[in-house]
């Protein structure tokens, strides 16, 4: 699906291997209504793919399922869920445990709690480096310092012996980005990585995710709820409403000219494109979408 | 950090003046004559008033009460009513005894209570996790003077490969080493069970943290994560309350030194609430007093130590 967008828009790279590939993904917790149903999804090699949606929409569970970071409860099933050529559906812990890092690495929400309140950072990222058991000390911590550098740390060699709580939430997640370039993989899972941030750190995080895509040709998922985050960064976008995804194509066609009523909707409630002086915000009206879009049926 | 501990000790000894006047306002609050206690009920009025004016019983209360804080901070704790020997000697010649003990059992109930509480986390949700449950449960559950008793019978009695009674002669490491197994065993049992529940449910809350989820979602092994990382900030939630069980055990042990006839300060403390020796009574409060606080201090220090939030806001 979607061939025609399957091309990196900024290297003009042609078709390749999909880094990731979902294909009829449902994730349901304790047997309950599915969080997640039915989804495809791919990431090609350098592409930048956002999945955009409200709090429960079930974008976060989606990503979160391609590590199997989700709780025990969770039963995922489906076609296929291929990370680098591997299906790790079914596949052994040790698989997945594998791919963790290498294959695909993760930026989460929140910076503050993302490590260890009582470790340094520089015990903390080395411990990142377990695999690599014939690297010395010094090695791997020229690897860190080069990192730091890459994120635009200020003065990196010092941040090694702070703890987290000693550093701000936008210097964290700048450690955290660098924490998985650490493992060049070649997907990079960031879970809404500015949400926790206050807006200027929002638009420097953002700038450095632009520029490391640039430098190392990084595929990205970008999961988030913020129509500004996915618009400045991604190629593709892909809408999700009650675990499905309701509409999908490139950043400019979606954001021309969306399709699907949520969609519209969820332009409606966009902070930046509201006209001042309304006397209420717009909020979106579910059963109005149930109506309107069959899909919708029996999903919530 | 020397100031944080001169102010931790300072505090202490506002705890422990609290405790003075507490314990001065409840020796006269205990209804009946101090005199007639003290010489018995056979003594003349005569030999009472003389003692009433010995003692300083007769001045006003405030002036007792000077006087009681004036000895107190010298280190005076008061003599024994019965033998006139000073308070003070009397419980550094049981302290060590007590010391040990509860060093003794402490040492060996929390570390087999951390390793039992790691393991029900390993095997969290699974068959060892439900077996350490019921384990601990049931050794919390066992009060200390079944154990002490059953242990003395089994291994002492029966089995006789262990004193029954008794700390061992002074000078005989091994023999008061040998006399120190059962009577540890006996108290740091039900420790074992209570550390391991509240390891495990600290473990629990530890491998629920964000910055686990990270170090997963960057393929670092379990048991890594577990022993490097969980058990720390395990460990800073334990150490509170096993500072003020290490506490409770220095007179809490007092079924064990019953049971196999040990000196100590909670056997002392026993015995002088019956005889209705009331220095002695305050004498060995004031210092469990004491221990409490300064166990509360060495657990204060070791987290400022061990969490680095802490020590930067010194």
């Amino acid at each position: 699906m979607n061939l025609e967008f399957g091309f990196n828009r900024v290297t003009g790279a042609a078709l390749a291997e999909p880094v990731l590939d979902i294909g009829d993904l449902t994730i349901s917790y304790g047997g309950g209504t599915p969080a997640v149903q039915g989804v495809h999804l791919t990431v090609r090699p350098g592409e930048v793919v956002g999945v955009i949606g409200e709090s429960g929409s079930g974008k976060t569970s989606l990503a979160h399922a391609v590590l199997r970071l989700l709780p025990q409860s969770a039963v995922i099933t489906g076609q296929h869920l291929s990370l680098c050529g591997t299906d790790l559906l079914g596949a052994p812990d040790k698989t997945v445990a594998s791919l963790r890092g290498p294959g695909a690495a993760m930026i989460f929400q929140n910076p503050m709690t993302a490590f260890s309140p009582l470790h340094t950072l520089g015990h903390q990222l080395t411990d990142l480096l377990w695999r690599d058991r014939t690297a010395s000390k010094e090695e791997k911590r020229e690897r860190i310092l080069a990192v730091l550098k890459q994120v635009g740390l200020p003065d990196p060699a010092a941040r090694l012996e702070t703890y987290p709580f000693q550093l701000s939430g936008g210097m964290l997640q700048r450690v955290a980005i660098a924490a998985a370039l650490l493992m060049r993989p070649s997907l990079l899972i960031a879970d809404e990585p500015t949400t926790a941030l206050d807006v200027t750190m929002e638009a420097q995080i953002l700038h450095l995710m632009r520029e490391l895509r640039a430098e190392s040709g990084v595929a990205i998922l970008m999961i988030s709820h913020h129509l500004g985050v996915i618009a400045e960064i991604c190629d593709r976008v892909a809408v999700m409403y009650a675990g499905r995804i309701v509409e999908e194509g490139t950043v400019e066609a979606i954001f021309a000219d969306p399709r699907h009523p949520y969609t519209k909707a969820l332009f409606a409630c966009e902070l930046s494109l509201i006209e001042t002086g309304i006397s209420r915000m717009p909020v979106i009206d579910h059963e109005a979408l149930r109506r309107i879009a069959p899909v919708m049926r029996g999903a919530q | 950090m020397t100031f944080f501990i001169l102010r931790r000790i300072g505090l202490g000894l506002v705890i422990l003046l609290i405790v003075a006047l507490l314990l001065f306002g409840m020796m006269h609050m205990i209804p009946g004559d101090p005199t007639v206690v003290a010489l018995g009920p056979r003594s003349t009025p005569e030999m009472r008033e003389a003692f009433r004016q010995l003692m300083g019983l007769d001045r006003p209360i405030f002036e007792q009460l000077g006087l009681f804080l004036g000895r107190l901070s010298q280190g005076n704790l008061g003599e024994d009513v019965w033998s006139r020997r000073p308070v003070l000697t009397m419980i550094l010649e049981v302290l060590p005894y007590t010391v040990t003990l509860a060093v003794a059992s402490f040492i060996w109930a929390v570390a087999l209570g951390i390793v039992l509480g790691c393991a029900a986390v390993v095997h969290h949700g699974r068959w060892p996790d439900w077996l350490i449950g019921v384990l601990s449960v049931g050794l919390v559950a066992v009060p200390s003077f079944v154990v002490s008793l059953y242990s003395l019978l089994i291994f002492a009695v029966t089995l006789n490969w262990l004193p029954a009674i008794g700390a061992g002669e002074p000078g005989d490491i091994m023999g008061q080493a040998r006399a120190l197994i059962l009577p540890s065993f006996a108290i740091g049992l039900g420790w074992v069970g209570y550390v391991s529940r509240i390891v495990r449910a600290a473990m629990i809350e530890a491998m629920g943290e964000a910055y686990v989820r990270t170090l997963r979602s960057f393929g670092v092994p379990e048991r890594k994560i577990i022993y490097r990382y969980a058990l720390k900030q395990a460990f800073l939630a334990v150490l509170s309350v096993i500072a003020i069980g290490f506490g409770g055990l220095l007179t809490g042990s007092v079924f064990a030194e019953i049971v196999f006839s040990r000196p100590g300060l909670g056997k002392m403390t026993y015995d002088a609430v019956i005889s209705r020796n009331y220095p002695v009574v305050m004498g060995t409060v004031l210092m469990t007093s004491g221990l409490y606080v300064t166990c509360m201090i060495i657990a204060d220090v070791v987290t400022a130590f061990l969490d680095p939030r802490v020590r930067s806001a010194l």
